[in-house]
Parts: structure tokens; sequence; C-alpha cells
């Protein structure tokens, strides 16, 4: 048997009988850890609880035997410290020599359990007895302090078993916590961390105790307060693994279970992995924004093969509740959330002593989520020992209650240090951007187009002119829909336009086409102007006072003018419309009744109404073709000089072509 | 220290593209576009004299008077662009190696991401983490 061998091996110092043997190869196998070679600390320590030993026998059984110097209980250790607690209880004295002697009783284990459950807690019961061994004597954290050093100073002296013990015994009387945080402290960081909030109920220095023996517990962490009252309930209720100091970060046991739960429904396989896709559409489910959920794995998938395993899942699962919950995500893993921290955790799934509400889990799949649980993440209250660290953390605002139902049941421990946390912010954000957006494109087009008409009295029939000569027939048809006396109108102008303002106008329009809307704007007023002196001054006399008018003011204002001097006389009207038609726009003159009454608001006052309608109609219109023209016009010097961009690099493409050629043929 | 680092997908769209904002950004986005017609050139050259095998690091593409840029191709035709200041000399070819190494890595990172469409712009902020530790500091 191994065991012999070990013992044999590990040392020649003892000699085990048979019933020896028997008896602790039977609690050898009881007190077996997950890893091969080293006992379960935690059941060593039950064990030797159970022994009903003075706490220090207890510790100088560990450090005789071996076990404190290694960190763990090895199989040799093991022996020698059954044999050694066979002399104390004995009464002889703890040394290595009496683990010589032969004729030693086996020890005693009063209250043992004797199914060798290596999952279930062994860790509460553990803190159970501490606890109340704990409120029997004070307890104070060096030794913890101490036990890290010792490694260090002394070196294995087996032969020194008293020298050690001497300066745990100038300290307080020890309990079996600092026994048993020693080999904790090597093993398993979770449940020192656990043991300390328990000697913190009755032990004042704490910090040192907090920095030297859970190191990797503190990183940015918010704190939060914890539902039950957890602060004042401590003593007694010491079977639970909330940590005093710890936060959001930490995964409950209770979440632990409801995570294995969901990571079974996905994988039955514990040990398996969850691959990528399978993760996703179960985290989409929790509605989270695409980026932060792509954040949240980027977090917890640490060895990057693109699936999770089961610590994995946890984190992620954490990670979203405590997300949903309003918490920030952080940049880095939580040193709590750790996989290596994971592991312990999964064997200490706590007991919770009352219901403690779930997270809702906002998912359309109804199996799953909306069990009615809700996790609230628990929040911790800040204990005097806490604040040094929670004043360091930047988290430390969110530390209110976040749960996504209001969960009344729970009384909350307000140290009055928080502040408490803004909604969350994500589902807010979003939808404020989103409504204002839409909003700005519609009027800002509109101002402008209105500022556009009505500076001028009546710019709009400018731009119709050289519109309607330059461009296709389309302006036409846009025009149509504002007028619709603008066809008659229209089909007459193409005709009768091009002999005279052909050659004049189109380069009057090159030069307007490749300049801004504004300044089209301005152009074809002179360029009709122009023309329209031209055509005017050879076709009819009033039309003389037009150019003396000037361009600023619109072509209507001239109209007027010429209308006006026309005498409103619809038979002089009739003789200048012909004329008017090739340059002025069609909004002004596409019929022959209503525009002439558009143009002369004095004039014609029966018909003012009704011309107005048609003018304000007809201004619209106007409007929109420009703006339609605007946008055409951007567009197309957009493209052109995409165009140009392209043609420069379709060049430097040929010319490295025909450098290369020569190199490819060869 | 790179000046611009992009990373252009097999469509020869730019899944990322960053450069060091106090220069013109749009120099580098168009010396980046240019020089993918290099980087096809460089693969299909490798790809008739070797077959399969390819290595992935490029080399340097071209230089101008006042930069230099180096080029990286994955298997799946995913192309990284850095672009360096010229008168940075102490440079080596095993630095830019490294670098592109690590944008390898980050990008497979990103790619491991269920929740990253390939095709989608790169919005990781590890990998932007990754890429601001090459860029030129001062930038």
């Amino acid at each position: 048997m191994d065991q012999e061998s070990a013992a044999a091996s590990g040392g020649s110092l003892i000699s085990l009988n048979e019933h020896e043997q028997r008896y602790y190869s039977g609690l050898h196998a009881r007190c077996q850890a997950d890893t091969p070679g080293k006992l379960s600390s935690s059941k060593v320590a039950e064990l030797f609880k159970a022994s009903q030993q003075p706490p220090e026998s207890l510790h100088k059984v560990t450090e005789v035997c071996g076990a404190k110097h290694l960190g763990y209980f090895g199989t040799p250790q093991f022996y020698i410290a059954l044999k050694l607690l066979a002399a104390a209880q004995s009464g002889l004295p703890i040394r290595l020599e009496s683990v010589s002697t032969t004729n030693l009783p086996l020890p005693r284990f009063a209250g043992l359990k004797h199914e060798p459950d290596v999952r279930h807690p062994a860790a509460p019961p553990g803190p159970d007895a501490q606890g109340a061994q704990c409120g029997s004597a004070p307890v104070s954290w060096t030794p913890a302090d101490r036990s890290t050093f010792r490694p260090l100073e002394t070196s294995a002296d087996k032969k020194e078993p008293w020298s050690p013990p001497r300066s745990p015994c100038s300290s307080p009387p020890r309990s079996p916590l600092a026994y048993h945080s020693y080999p904790y402290a090597k093993q398993r960081n979770g449940v020192e961390a656990q043991i300390t909030p328990e000697s913190k109920r009755s032990s004042r220095p704490m910090v040192p105790l907090e920095q030297h023996s859970s190191p990797c517990h503190y990183g940015v962490k918010p704190t939060m307060e914890h539902l039950q009252a957890f602060s004042a309930e401590r003593p007694s209720q010491p079977g639970t693994v909330d940590y005093s100091d710890d936060d959001a970060w930490r995964i409950t046991g209770e979440q632990l279970e409801y995570y294995t739960n969901q990571f079974k429904s996905l994988q039955p396989d514990m040990g398996a992995r969850i691959l990528g896709a399978v993760a996703k559409n179960f985290f989409t489910k929790s509605k989270l924004p695409i980026p932060e959920l792509s954040h949240i794995w980027e977090l917890s998938d640490v060895d990057r093969d693109g699936a999770l395993t089961f610590t994995e899942f946890c984190i992620a699962f954490h990670l979203i509740v405590a997300r949903k919950n309003g918490y920030a995500l952080p940049e880095s893993l939580p040193a709590t959330l750790q996989p290596g921290f994971m592991q312990h955790e999964e064997e200490i799934p706590d007991t919770p002593e009352s219901s403690e509400p779930l997270i809702v889990f906002e998912d359309a799949e109804p199996r799953s989520y909306q069990m009615g649980q809700r996790i609230t993440v628990r929040l911790q209250p800040s204990l005097s020992s806490n604040k040094q660290e929670l004043d360091e953390e930047p988290l430390k605002e969110e530390a209110s209650v976040k749960s996504l139902t209001s969960s009344q049941e729970k009384p909350r421990l307000r140290q009055g240090a928080f502040p408490d946390r803004p909604e969350p912010p994500q589902d807010l954000d979003p939808q404020m951007k989103t409504k204002t957006r839409p909003r700005s494109y519609s009027s800002t087009s509109i101002e402008d187009a209105m500022k556009k008409v009505e500076e001028p009295p009546t710019p709009p029939p400018r731009p119709q002119k050289t519109h309607s000569r330059a461009s296709s027939l389309d302006l036409n048809k846009l025009l149509q829909q504002g007028a619709p006396g603008v066809k008659g109108g229209w089909l007459l102008h193409p005709p009768a336009l091009p002999p005279r303002p052909s050659a004049s106008q189109v380069p009057h329009f090159l030069t307007v086409s490749e300049k801004t809307p504004q300044n089209k704007v301005q152009q074809p007023n002179f360029a009709d102007f122009s023309h329209f002196r031209e055509e005017e001054e050879s076709s009819m006399k009033p039309e003389d006072q037009r150019p003396a008018s000037g361009f600023g003011p619109s072509t209507e204002d001239l109209t007027n003018n010429s209308k006006q001097d026309g005498s409103g006389s619809s038979h002089c009207q009739a003789p200048q419309k012909p004329v008017r038609r090739k340059y002025l726009p069609e909004s002004q003159n596409p019929e022959t009744g209503p525009p002439p009454g558009m143009v002369f608001p004095p004039s014609a006052k029966p018909s003012q109404k009704l011309l107005s309608r048609q003018k304000r109609e007809i201004q619209m219109a106007i409007r929109k073709n420009r703006e339609t023209n605007t946008v055409l016009t951007r567009l197309n010097s957009e493209l052109q000089q995409q165009l140009k961009v392209v043609h420069q690099e379709r060049v430097t493409l040929e010319s490295q072509l025909e450098l290369l050629r020569p190199l490819a043929s060869t | 220290m790179a000046v611009c680092i992009a990373v252009i997908a097999k469509e020869n769209y730019p899944l990322f593209i960053r450069s060091v904002p106090t220069q013109n950004e749009l120099k580098f986005h168009y010396t980046v576009h240019t020089s993918l017609d290099v980087v096809e050139e460089k693969i299909s050259a490798v790809g008739k004299s070797l077959g399969d095998q390819r290595e992935l690091y490029l080399g340097l593409l071209y230089p101008t008077e006042d930069y230099k840029v180096y080029g990286y191709v994955t298997n799946s035709k995913v192309k990284f662009v850095i672009v360096v200041d010229s008168s940075n000399t102490s440079l080596r070819d095993n630095e830019i190696r490294s670098m592109f190494r690590k944008l390898h890595n980050s990008f497979t990172d990103v790619m491991c991401n269920p929740f990253y469409n390939p095709g989608d712009p790169i919005q990781s902020k590890a990998f932007n983490g990754i890429v601001s530790g090459m860029m030129v500091q001062t930038g």
C-alpha cells in the first residue's frame, strides 16, 4: 500500500501497527482532497478539532509533523500528526520522539462525520466550529502573518520543533483558525478569506491579516451591501461564505448553484465546454448590447479557446448579472473572479440562510430565466477594516443594491458611505440619442429653404429659369407636381429659347454649375437679366425699365415693375408674357391667368387670395426643387472628386504595372 | 512605433484602421489603400513559387520619403498594414515582426469572440489597447 510506503518514507520515525494502519488509512481516505498526495486541509482541521485537543497542541502537532512547513498535509505528515495526536491524548508531550513510541492508543476523534464527502461543504461545519471557538477565544491574526513568514524563516527544521512554537506562544492563545489559516493560505485563499470574516467578528486587527492572507483578493471591487444585515448577524451565522471585504465580484453560493443549473441546461457534462455559438445565443438573451457582451466574453474566456468551461461560464454569467444590476464592466477580471479562485468557490457552495432574491434575467426563454427568482448581488457592509480598501476602490460609488425588481423583503444595510448609483444609463442613452437624431435633419433643411426664399422678395423664379433651360425634362416633371399649370408654359419655353439664349446662356450655365448652389441663385439672375435685357430691348419697349431697375431684386419685382408699367392691363401683360416666359420660371407665368395675378398683388385685388395661395404653392414647389437641385449638385461634385481619385490610382497602378512587366516577362 | 495600423479584410475593405491623430489621417488611409495592391502582388508572386507554404510576414512593401509601409497577411487573407515613420531608423525587422505577431494574436482573440461577426469593424477594447501600445506615444 502506498500509504504504508509513504509513511515509511516520510518518517522513518514512525512505525504503525496493524490497527493504527487501518485506522490511519481510513482517516486518510476520509481526508482525501482533490489533489493527490495532499489532504484536504479542511477535513484535516476538522479531524484535529475532533480530537479535542487544545489549540496550542494542535498547532504544535502541525508543526512537528511538518505540514506547517510544507503547507499541506501529505500522507506522511498526516500519519505523523495522527500519531502525535494520539500521544497528546495520552498525555505525552508532542514531540517527534513521541511518535516513535509504539504502544500509543489510537487517537480518538469525537463527533466525526463518517462519510467521506469531498464535495459537500466541509467548510461550513468547519467555520461553524471555528466560529464557536472564535467566540470563545479572541483571535489574533498575527499568526497568519507569522505563518507566511515562517517558511521563510525556519528551514524545515524538524529537530527544533520547539523554537517555532515559542513565538506563537507569546501571542494570545490561538484558535484553530490560526492553525487553519496557514494551510489555507497556501492552498486555498478562498477558504482563508472565508475564515477571516469569522475572525473579524471577534478580533480587531483585521487589516494586516487581510493584506497578508488574501493578497489576491483586492482589486477593483465595488462594495455591496449585504442584504441580510450581515454584519449585525455575523456572529450568529457562521455558515455563510460572504466576505465583508468583498463585493459584487464575488460569486455567492446561491449564485453558483444558479449558474451550475444554467450550465447544465446548456451542457450536461460539467467538465465539458460550452461552444461559442451556444454561449452567444444564451447570453444574447440577457438583452445586453452586443459590444458589452463582447467585452464580457473577452474577460471571461481566459484560455482564449472560443469556448467556456464551467468556471469561465460562471465568470461570464456573473459579469452579466453585475452589469444588469448596474455595475460597470471592469477593464480586467476582478481578482475575486479569477478562475483559480472560482474553482475553490465550487467546493464551498453557500448555504443560503434565507431565500436570496435572484436577478431576473430578462430573456425570451421562459424556462431558463423567468423563474420568478431574483438574484440580488449581495452587498457587504463596510467594516472598519474594509474602509481602507474601499476608499481606494474607484467603484466604491456603485454600492447601492441594484435589483431589477424591488427586493423589499431584504433589509438593506447602509453604512452611509455609499451613494446610490444612478439608474443604469445604458437603456436610456440609446433611446435619447435615437430620438434626437431624426428631428434635426428635417427641421434645418426646411428652415434654410425658408430663409433662402424669404430674403429676396421673389428669388425662386430665377433659378427656375436656368433649370428650365439647361436641365432636362426632369425638373419639368418636378415642377409639374408643384404647379399643375406649368406644363403649358414649359412646353412653350424650350422651342422659344434656343435661338437666342443658347449662345450666351450655355456658358453662363456652365459657370454656374461649377459653383455652389448659393452662387447659382445669384448668377442665374445676372444671366437671366442680361438675356432678358437683350430680349426685351429687341422686343418690347416697356421692358427697357427692367435693366434699369437692376439685378438685385428678383425678376418678379421687375416683372412687377414691367407689368405695372404696363398699367396692369391684361392686354399689356399678354404681349409681355410670352417674352417673359422665356426667362422667367414657369412658377411665375405658367398660366396666362393666375400668374399675372400673382405678380400683381396690388392690382388684381379680387383674386388676390387665390393668387397668393397659388403663389405660396408655387413657392413651395420652387423650394423643393431648389433643395433637390442642391443635393444633386453636391452629389455630382463628390462623384467627380472620387472619379479623379480613382483616375489617379489607376494611373499609379498602371505605372507600377509597366514597371513590373519587364520583370515578369523575364 | 507605428504611425498607422490597419487591418484589412479579405475583400479589401478595412476592418480596423487607426493612425496617430495629429497627422493627416487621410494621407495614411490613402497610403494603406494603395499598399493593398503591393500586398496582392506579393501574395500572388509567392504563391506561384512556393505553392501552399507562404510566409505570413511580407516585409517592407514600399518606402516613401516620409515613411515605410510593412505588410503581413494571414492564411485567411486578412491583411495587416503598418506604417512607420522613416525617421525612426531604430526599428528593426524583428521588431516589426513582433508587432505583427502581437496584432495577429489579438486579432485571433477578437475572432474567437462569438459576439464578433467576421466582417464587422473591430471594436474590441483589448485590441484597441494592443494597438495603442504599438502606436507612437507622442501622437
